[in-house]
């Protein structure tokens, strides 16, 4: 008997029956109407279909590797959990990066999802469309890893008892925070610029390089296993990222200037979100993967340069900001961890300083600025310190109105003076950290004078805790936030010497490691 | 520049004078003082004279740093918003110009942070 046997489908026609239904014309209802984010913000697009979706060759076997990634990270999951892998850390101080991670990552990979799910909807074109849809999952899947992740350590340790109450209303989760509702309520062109170019494609290395690369040298399987699980992913948005451009670009030669700028905005905002990572990077991981300053000139300066290199072709310049951003290299982790040591009482996790090994290592990888800039800084907190007398600003900062980090940076050429910038719009005053935070802010003033700045808020008596009476008259408003925060002083945060974290990892350790 | 957005809208001032009971905001910083990081945010009332703002706000800010005993205040350069300006004591923060969100900067002519690195 003869068998027909149908011949097996190649990859592109299975790609284009999969995604087919997708790519129908409306009859009755216009266009425009189906789809009303795609003009307003200027960008022109002549023909969707010119958009090649980079994931259509891996989109059959995509289920399937998730799925395996899935099993396997969550085995991993659950080894760590069952051999107490967070004692295998090279020292509980670690831990505290982690919890600065935890604090607000988990909340942008959510974001970045709703962000997707809403360009899959809104993008008119099939590519596009299939594009931000499998990402949107992407995201979300990477959210909950994270959430699954915190487990690992907050039944052990202090500060993120309560990650998503505190990501909406701590004053430094307010950056990263605001930095992903600003992209969210981009149109659909600049959110994927933001997101998918700008952060993914030009900055993602130096977010990958502390946390995954960080976690291995510092021995925390846990959080190395579900950070290569989700940087995985991160080759494919990567590549989303400059599919993107690419295709904006060779659109319409109008669309140049308004894709320049959102390029110029996001890595400005992009960087200096990433101060955060820096001082990780060069404060927080016992043990250091690289400095900040040579993870920027490795994946920016070199990697980022070519890239920019190849877009130049297009008419694409280097943001006006990198000059910037090479002379504050020399300086921000520096500027940051000296606040956060200083503003310890206010945070969820715990400060120290720096010991004599560690100053020295800064020392070597920081030969311009560190001895005459921040060395004596440590030293002369340690002589307080050890007079009884731990150095506290007792005072609430003035923040930045765009990027909501405290005005703690300095001129770009005189590091011993804070830079402040200052306009007013409507009759009212707006302070910003940098020249670029005020371009930004001059170029669309009506969305920033929303910024939800903490400082502000605490001010005007909405960060209070339910029942206290600020009219009382022993309130004391300092406490009253903290515990509006969820936060309880001196066991959520304060210096790690002396903490019920040192004590118990110590113990912990102890007892997996001797017959004490 | 002015953004834009899929149909008008009157955004939220979220910050105006009108949302901090009766008090305006007033940002301060001692220059070349990096030991607290940044300028610093206050809740004031307008009627407060700038005497007791040095008195009552300025001195518990500060004075933990050790060049804060040794401030000659007459030889003291202010800054109000960027421009020079001599402040009068015993007037009030309105008489003296200094609005909601206004930012004060002063310098300490020979007192520039520990062993004069700006911290």
């Amino acid at each position: 008997m003869d068998m027909s046997v149908k011949k097996k489908l190649g990859l592109k026609e299975k790609y284009a029956l999969m995604t087919r239904d997708l790519g129908w014309e409306p009859s009755y209802e216009k266009h425009e109407d189906v789809f009303p984010l795609i003009h307003y913000e200027g960008l022109k697009i002549h023909d969707w279909d010119k958009w090649e979706d980079p994931f259509r060759l891996t989109m059959d076997s995509y289920w399937k590797y998730q799925a395996e990634k899935e099993r396997k990270l969550y085995a991993i999951i659950d080894a760590y959990n069952q051999n107490n892998g967070h004692l295998n850390v090279t020292d509980a101080r670690y831990i505290n990066a982690m919890k600065i991670f935890l604090s607000a990552v988990p909340s942008l990979e959510y974001n970045a999802h709703r962000g997707f799910a809403r360009l899959g909807r809104h993008m008119a074109g099939v590519g596009p469309q299939v594009a931000c849809q499998m990402q949107a999952i992407d995201e979300l899947r990477h959210a909950q890893t994270q959430i699954h992740a915190i487990s690992n350590y907050n039944r052990f340790y202090n500060g993120i008892h309560d990650w998503k109450h505190m990501n909406d209303r701590l004053w430094y989760l307010s950056v990263p925070k605001s930095f992903f509702e600003d992209a969210c309520t981009c149109g659909p062109f600049e959110y994927i610029i933001a997101i998918s170019f700008s952060f993914e494609y030009v900055l993602t290395n130096l977010v990958f390089v502390p946390f995954v690369s960080g976690a291995a040298y510092n021995g925390d399987m846990g959080t190395m296993t579900f950070g290569f699980s989700a940087q995985s992913d991160e080759a494919r948005h990567m590549t989303l990222g400059l599919e993107v451009i690419k295709f904006m670009l060779e659109q319409d030669p109008d669309n140049l200037p308004i894709v320049q700028k959102w390029i110029d905005k996001w890595t400005w905002r992009g960087v200096r979100l990433l101060t955060i990572v820096a001082m990780m990077m060069d404060y927080m991981l016992p043990k250091r993967v690289m400095s900040w300053k040579e993870a920027w000139e490795i994946y920016f300066e070199e990697n980022g340069m070519s890239l920019f290199k190849d877009l130049a072709r297009y008419g694409i310049k280097v943001p006006d900001c990198v000059e910037q951003i090479k002379k504050e290299k020399h300086h921000i982790s520096h500027q940051a961890w000296t606040t956060f040591y200083a503003a310890a009482p206010m945070t969820n996790f715990h400060t120290w300083l720096p010991n004599e090994d560690e100053l020295d290592w800064l020392s070597e990888k920081y030969p311009e600025t560190f001895d005459t800039y921040y060395r004596p800084r440590f030293e002369f907190f340690r002589e307080q310190a050890e007079k009884g007398e731990r150095f506290v600003n007792p005072n609430l900062p003035q923040l930045c109105q765009v990027c909501q980090i405290p005005m703690l940076f300095t001129e770009p050429d005189e590091p011993t003076q804070i830079a402040y910038r200052q306009v007013e719009h409507g009759g009212e005053k707006y302070h910003f950290c940098s020249d670029h935070c005020q371009h930004i802010f001059e170029d669309e003033p009506e969305k920033y004078v929303e910024a939800w700045l903490p400082v502000h808020q605490i001010m005007q008596g909405n960060c209070f805790a339910e029942g206290d009476d600020p009219t009382a008259p022993d309130f004391d408003p300092i406490a009253s936030v903290l515990k509006y925060w969820h936060i309880v002083p001196g066991k959520d945060n304060g210096d790690f010497a002396g903490s019920e974290d040192e004590k118990n990892f110590a113990q912990w350790r102890g007892m997996a490691t001797s017959n004490q | 520049m002015s953004v834009q957005s899929i149909r008008p809208f009157e955004p939220v001032v979220k910050d105006a004078a009108a949302n901090f009971h009766g008090l305006q905001v007033v940002y301060l910083c001692w220059d070349k003082h990096l030991m607290f990081y940044a300028p610093i945010a206050k809740m004031l009332p307008p009627s407060m004279t700038f005497g007791e703002l040095i008195d009552a706000e300025i001195t518990p800010a500060y004075s933990r740093h050790p060049d804060f005993a040794r401030i000659d205040w007459s030889a003291v350069e202010w800054r109000k918003d960027g421009e020079a300006f001599t402040p009068a004591l015993d007037k009030s923060l309105a008489d003296n110009g200094i609005t909601h969100k206004t930012a004060i900067h002063f310098t300490t002519p020979g007192l520039d942070g520990i062993g004069g690195s700006g911290f």
